[in-house]
């Protein structure tokens, strides 16, 4: 399935797009959409350790699931304040 | 008003922040405002900041400063809570957050004021850019 996913800050400079659509597996899962983000832009991949998704406007941990519909959002380390 | 939570793209209203959490039962208030420093420190290295630039997730960054003043509220028994967060260019000296809490006493409203300030800035997804005199970079990234 077709996943578009919403890029902020660095990580967004680093893509060049503030959204990206990502091929994942029927099924698939947050770590599937990271596979695929940092396949598509490398640049990103030093940083993966340092990401957080949020899936429907609420943080995940781990492989979360994610559906065709869903609002996906890699977040980077924060910053506000 | 018992809950206001915004994100705005211009300069933060603190005044509007203590007439939102104004109330005849509250007998302290307390007021955090976060503003622009003309520094950053990276290790032991001072460096100037010219000015700062603020992006938000806004949808979720709402959320989640909801969510947090909601849990304030009920830890505390708070009487009102408003929290601001600025986005983009941000002067130095300028505010770029604010928080607001009204309470019965004023330890509560101490209390819970700090703990709203440190969960926005470790959960809300808003992120800061410094922009030097010669170069730019993203805080944490």
């Amino acid at each position: 399935m077709t996943a578009r996913v919403l890029l902020f800050g660095g990580i967004r400079e680093i893509a060049g797009a503030d959204s990206v659509e990502l091929d994942i597996p029927e099924g698939g899962t947050t770590e599937n959409m990271l596979d695929a983000l940092t396949r598509a832009h490398p640049g990103i991949g030093r940083w993966r350790p340092f990401l957080r998704v949020a899936v429907n406007r609420e943080y995940t941990a781990g492989a979360a699931p994610v559906s065709a519909g869903d609002e996906i959002a890699v977040i980077p380390p924060v910053s506000g304040g | 008003m018992p809950q206001m939570v915004k994100i705005v793209n211009g300069p933060v209203d603190v005044s509007g922040l203590l007439s939102a959490v104004s109330d005849p039962r509250a007998g302290g208030t307390a007021l955090f405002v976060g503003t622009t420093r003309n520094f950053s420190v990276d290790g032991e290295r001072e460096y100037p900041v010219s000015y700062l630039v603020y992006e938000a997730y806004e949808p979720m960054a709402l959320k989640v400063m909801n969510d947090i003043a909601g849990a304030a509220r009920s830890r505390w028994g708070l009487i009102g809570v408003a929290a601001v967060h600025r986005t983009g260019r941000v002067e130095i000296g300028e505010a770029s957050v604010a928080i607001a809490v009204s309470a019965a006493h004023r330890a509560e409203a101490f209390e819970a004021c700090r703990f709203i300030i440190d969960a926005v800035k470790r959960d809300a997804p808003i992120w800061k850019k410094e922009v030097l005199p010669e170069s730019e970079r993203w805080v944490g990234l």
